[in-house]
């Protein structure tokens, strides 16, 4: 790792200061992908300022029908919160599943999300359940916030202060590990709304990062079953191919990690 | 270089480090607690697992600085002076180990599972929780047997203090 200066951030605003002092500054939370990635010298910023310890970005609350994760909450917080295993089993369950304990303890919901890899967790939720990023800026929405690989709409500096989440009737989550890192090697989240309209999201899958799955929405919105995806096909253009799987074969497993989730979601 | 001050094995310790030190360097170059591993680059295997503030985390996905303040427990800290901790006992008595390198994390992580699922383990639950600690040797099957056994004892000694 290069050289470093690291500062631990007491709120919000004195990280956002913070970090514009600095000649390359880069915000640091459960650290799981910035210090691998900081170890192999592929990322060197002068500066680290550490959200981790800033507490009003560390809780979950829940009111009416919005379950609000804030920015630097741990996997594992998500993961054992009753109040989410309460209204969204789902998300619970989906946090429950990224990487292993340790990476739980520190990874956050927003180094997740700032981050954006093509096969992690969170993605596939936010967009099913039209969730919205809020920022020290801005609120965004799921749909806005994705912009492909390793990219998000965030600018330079802008902190993930939170994330809320509308409470769904149904909502399930499956995905097929990578056996070796856990990443989701095709992971897809399907919910229905209260309004009754279906959100189909599936990550790991494609090119561009995380996606919505029109046929499988379709489907879903006509019949709510697994059995309803039996006759659907998923085109494999587009999609990811490396020495894990063949494009053909996530476009199968879109479809099979679709009906388990729509299986778990009862 | 900045100084850290942090808790490690019950004794208050203040150590000068460079800002990019991580905090399985600071225990192990400054303070010669060699006992936890560096296993990887990748964050994938668990030889560093130490607790810090009651948590199993990798000791090697964390920068000392992050440690300031905190608590941090090492596999050195576990025995009470000649008596093994259950979980090191019981590693012992089931052959949980070969060549010993992955043992510190596995434990530190094994006593971590225990404390969150106390008496409702069972091997499944084992064998899944233990995902982050990888094992070059053993094939797990003895370490899974081991972390059952010292669930058991841990219980055990719980009910008896
Ligand atoms: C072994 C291993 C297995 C894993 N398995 C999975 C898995 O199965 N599924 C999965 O989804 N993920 C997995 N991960 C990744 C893990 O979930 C990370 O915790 C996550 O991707 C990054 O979160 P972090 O808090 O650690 O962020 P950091 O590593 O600290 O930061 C990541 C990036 O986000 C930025 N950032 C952090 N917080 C904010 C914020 N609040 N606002 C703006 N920018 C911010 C940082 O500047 C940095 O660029 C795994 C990681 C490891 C090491
Ligand atoms: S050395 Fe920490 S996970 Fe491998
Ligand atoms: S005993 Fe050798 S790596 Fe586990």
């Amino acid at each position: 790792m290069y050289e470093t200066n690291y500062h631990r951030a007491s709120s919000v605003a004195d990280a956002a200061a913070t970090f514009a002092k600095g000649a390359e500054s880069k915000f640091l939370a459960g650290g799981q992908t910035l210090l691998p990635v900081m170890k192999q010298r592929l990322a060197a910023p002068t500066d680290v300022i550490d959200l981790s310890k800033v507490q009003e970005m560390i809780g979950i609350e829940v009111s009416g029908d919005t379950v609000t994760i804030k920015g630097a909450t741990p996997h594992y917080d998500v993961a054992q919160s009753d109040a989410v295993q309460k209204a969204i089993p789902a998300l619970a369950n989906l946090a429950s599943m990224i990487g292993d304990p340790a990476v739980r303890y520190r990874g956050t919901i927003g180094g997740s999300l700032a981050n954006n890899d093509p096969a992690a967790d969170y993605p596939a939720a936010l967009l099913a359940l039209g969730a919205t990023v809020k920022t020290n800026k801005r609120s965004i929405t799921a749909e806005d916030f994705f912009k492909g690989l390793f990219t998000t709409a965030l600018e330079d500096g802008e902190i993930i202060t939170a994330v809320s989440f509308p409470v769904p009737a149904k909502a399930g989550y499956a995905k097929f590990p990578n056996p070796a890192s856990r990443f989701a090697l095709t992971g897809v989240f399907v919910a229905r709304t209260k309004a009754g309209d279906v959100r189909v999201a599936a990550t790991g899958a494609s090119q561009s990062g995380v996606m919505r799955v029109a046929p499988i929405e379709q489907a879903l919105k006509a019949n709510w079953a697994a059995s309803a995806l039996d006759s659907v096909t998923i085109p494999a253009s587009g999609l990811l191919a490396d020495i894990h799987g063949s494009a053909d074969y996530r476009a199968n497993l879109v479809k099979v990690m679709g009906q388990r989730a729509v299986t778990a979601a009862g | 270089m900045s100084t850290v001050k942090l808790t490690v094995n019950g004794k208050a310790v203040s150590v000068d480090v460079e800002d990019r030190t991580l905090l399985v360097h600071l225990l192990r170059e400054n303070l010669n607690l060699t006992g936890t591993h560096v296993g990887c680059d990748t964050s994938q295997c668990g030889a560093c697992v130490v607790h810090v503030d009651g948590r199993a985390v990798k000791s090697c996905t964390m920068l000392a600085g992050q440690a300031a303040g905190c608590n941090v427990t090492t596999i050195e800290g576990l025995a009470k002076g000649d008596e093994l901790h259950p979980m090191q006992a019981a590693f012992r008595d089931n052959h949980g180990l070969q060549c010993g390198y992955c043992t510190p994390g596995m434990i530190m992580s094994a006593v971590d599972i225990v404390h969150r699922h106390g008496g409702k383990l069972d091997e499944e639950t084992v064998r899944h929780e233990l995902e982050g600690n990888i094992c070059r040797c053993t094939g797990y099957h003895n370490i899974v047997k081991a972390v059952l056994d010292a669930a058991g004892r841990m219980k055990v000694a719980q009910a008896a203090e």
